[in-house]
């Protein structure tokens, strides 16, 4: 077991992964600085979600190692995985914040579930959070009151209420206009900057992420086919980078989803 | 080989369903550390179906006393009206229309829920919170409708046998003796029957929660799973009722 | 203030639930002791036969509950059955010598102990045994009774028959007009 650098938090090892038939990963090699923003670009349907989930535990990789600041995530009992998992935040793209409960409530959730605070400081600490990603003014709505994007603001206090080392971000520019996606890019930089959390973002908004991070993996049909700097990546050589990056309809990513007879034969199948 | 797959297929979703079980009930001493979760989810199965019990309890020992009536007036025993709406209720029809009420009314809205908390990751993000959803919501839910059932197969009964029921129509309308009535009932009924009641009521509710909470939890992430696990809880628990009701009724008769 | 009347409403709702299980146990099934008035005393009584009475059955007089059956076992000595039975503390002046009887309520109905008042001026008191019983009803053997008594009659019937037919004649004319 090879032991962490002090630079990075997390270190994914010739990772497979496969859904029954499907394989997703094909053997990759990640690594994720701390105290930074990184990047997973790719198009849509290449896992990246997926990858959130198998960093955070939920899934089993079928070969391959993850660590997270030097420990095997994989090879954890229950306790000490969700003592782990204490240590970073998830954020799903739909929020997932519990809808039987308010704002305030849902940020207060892991406060209450994980410490024995006294319900003054809790009430403290949600209103810091909430603060911070500028909702305090929410906290008694009801999260079917309030919009897709303040959702996910209020899913990110939560997810930074027990201060983790580390929060993911899954997709979160998705559906956003451009005001609310503004207003993400803004936290999600300012509390890297504010509380040195280390980032990982998964899109597939080019732009926008590449905007913010300070590095970057493309990743496209189970393999990483280029990393860098934000800079080097638009610089890239790979003609797959430069289609995805330049939203190309055509490219090394065909337009025709792979068929297994031809276009005619499948008119003249019809005919007979 | 292909032919013996939805054999094999049903034997493993009974093999996961029973690991489900054992998983709920190793964490349920932990979920009474925390009574106000439990509290919450016998507002919503408990209070929630209490109207529709008692309402069904009452209609239910009306019907059964006009009926019993026609029958018995004929052999000159209609004094026995109350024995025999009495002990069709407390023996048979109490916990078994309870229980199928409480599937549609409580199972369904179950499954549904924790369907759409799966559906829209929110079992998910607990986990990735380092809260165990079987522990938070799975648990409070199984011992609420544990706790429920008997308690509302008791009430559907009292109605049923009582002032609004089989009562009403018996002494008020058909003109049986009160004062007979309650006798026949006291003489031909024992403490055992309504401790066999309360048996078939909670093995009832453990059934109905056990399903519903498997069927929600293990639903496919869609709407149309969620509506899916909704059905096919009512349908399951339905059968389910039937079948335990037979298996009981036959033990508790030796 | 939310939280606070669901507590409460479950809270209702529980107790509605152990009320309902109350009730069913004490009034509607048989655990309850006799009267309102609380008081009982105990009296037993032996009988050859107690049919299919059970515990719980009521001990009635003139038609009017006054109690009912606690416990039924057997004499080790005479192997009669021995009915001991709870009476309601108000009916403290029962004649010492009435009479126990078990009876059927209707054709099918439930069996029971009826009492028949004597003219003792002592009343029956607690522990006290009735002496004067009558056991229930068997109805096989009833029946059993009914054929011997069928057959010892049918000879004497036989004799009779040609009698009856020559007192026809007679009896026909005089009908007749």
């Amino acid at each position: 077991m090879t032991i962490a650098t002090a630079d990075t938090l997390v270190r994914v090892r010739a990772l497979r992964f496969a859904f029954g038939p499907r394989t997703i990963y094909d053997g990759i090699d990640l690594d994720i600085a701390r105290g930074k923003v990184t990047a997973i670009l790719g198009p849509s349907g290449t896992g990246k979600t997926t990858l959130l989930r198998l960093i955070g535990g939920q899934w089993k990789p079928d070969a391959g190692s993850i660590e997270f600041d030097g420990i095997d995530v994989h090879q954890q009992s229950r306790n000490a995985l969700f003592a782990l998992r204490k240590r970073m935040g998830l954020l799903f793209q739909s929020g997932a914040l519990l809808t039987d409960l308010t704002v305030f409530e849902n940020v207060a959730f892991p406060l209450r579930e994980h410490t024995r605070l006294p319900e003054s400081m809790i009430r403290d600490l949600v209103f810091m959070k909430l603060e911070a990603v500028g909702l305090r003014g929410a906290a008694n709505l009801f999260p079917e009151q309030i919009s897709g994007g303040m959702a996910r603001r209020v899913a990110l206090a939560r997810a930074i209420a027990l201060e983790p080392d580390m929060v993911m971000y899954d997709e979160p520019f998705t559906g956003q206009d451009p005001i609310s996606m503004g207003v993400l890019i803004r936290l999600i930089r300012g509390l890297n900057q504010a509380l040195g959390l280390t980032s990982v973002i998964v899109s597939h908004d080019v732009v926008e992420v590449l905007s913010i991070s300070d590095y970057a993996y493309v990743v496209s049909g189970g393999k990483v086919l280029d990393h860098g700097t934000p800079e080097a990546i638009r610089a890239s050589k790979s003609p797959l980078v430069q289609q995805f990056l330049n939203g190309e309809a055509d490219g090394p990513v065909a337009f025709h989803y792979k068929s297994a007879k031809t276009y005619a034969d499948d008119l003249m199948a019809a005919r007979a | 080989m292909s032919f013996l797959s939805p054999l094999t297929d049903s034997l493993r979703g009974l093999g996961r369903a029973s690991l489900f079980l054992l998983t709920i009930i190793a964490t349920i001493p932990g979920a009474f550390l925390r009574p106000r979760l439990i509290v919450q989810q016998l507002y919503s199965v408990g209070v929630l179906s209490l109207i529709i019990i008692v309402i069904s309890g009452s209609f239910i020992g009306m019907v059964l006393a006009l009926q019993g009536y026609r029958t018995l007036v004929n052999f000159g025993a209609a004094s026995s009206l109350g024995v025999l709406v009495a002990l069709s209720i407390v023996r048979e029809l109490g916990p078994v229309v309870t229980a199928l009420l409480f599937a549609g009314r409580a199972g369904s809205a179950l499954a549904a829920e924790i369907g759409l908390m799966k559906a829209t990751d929110q079992l998910s993000g607990m986990e990735m919170m380092a809260v165990d959803p079987i522990k938070r919501v799975i648990a409070p839910r199984f011992i609420a409708g544990l706790i429920a059932m008997p308690l509302l197969a008791s009430i559907f009964s009292m109605m049923a046998i009582g002032v609004a029921g089989g009562h009403a129509i018996g002494v008020e309308l058909l003109g049986v003796d009160d004062g007979s009535y309650w006798s026949q009932i006291n003489q031909a009924m024992h403490g055992r029957d309504i401790a066999d009641m309360l048996i078939k009521a909670t093995v009832f509710g453990l059934a109905i929660s056990w399903i519903a909470v498997y069927q929600g939890y293990h639903a496919a992430p869609t709407s149309e799973g969620v509506s899916r696990a909704t059905t096919s809880t009512v349908v399951v628990s339905s059968l389910a009722i039937l079948a335990l009701d037979f298996v009981l009724t036959a033990f508790m008769f030796h | 203030m939310q939280s606070r009347s669901l507590e409460l409403l479950v809270g209702f709702f529980v107790s509605l639930g152990i009320a309902a299980v109350f009730v069913l146990t004490f009034r509607v099934a048989s655990l309850d002791s006799v009267g309102d008035s609380g008081s009982s005393y105990k009296i037993t009584a032996k009988f050859e036969n107690t049919g299919s009475l059970s515990r719980g059955a009521s001990v009635k007089m003139s038609g009017v509950r006054i109690g009912r059956v606690r416990d039924i076992g057997i004499d080790p000595e005479t192997f009669q059955a021995v009915v001991t039975m709870e009476i309601d503390g108000a009916r403290n002046n029962i004649p010492n010598d009435s009479s126990l009887k078990i009876l059927t309520a209707g054709l099918l109905g439930e069996q029971y102990v009826g009492v028949e008042a004597g003219g003792d001026p002592e009343p029956l008191k607690d522990g006290s045994e009735v002496l004067f019983t009558q056991s229930a009803l068997v109805l096989e053997n009833l029946i059993g009774q009914f054929l011997t008594s069928f057959t010892q009659k049918e000879p004497a019937a036989a004799k009779d028959a040609p009698k009856a037919d020559a007192a026809d004649p007679a009896a026909a004319p005089a009908a007749a007009p």
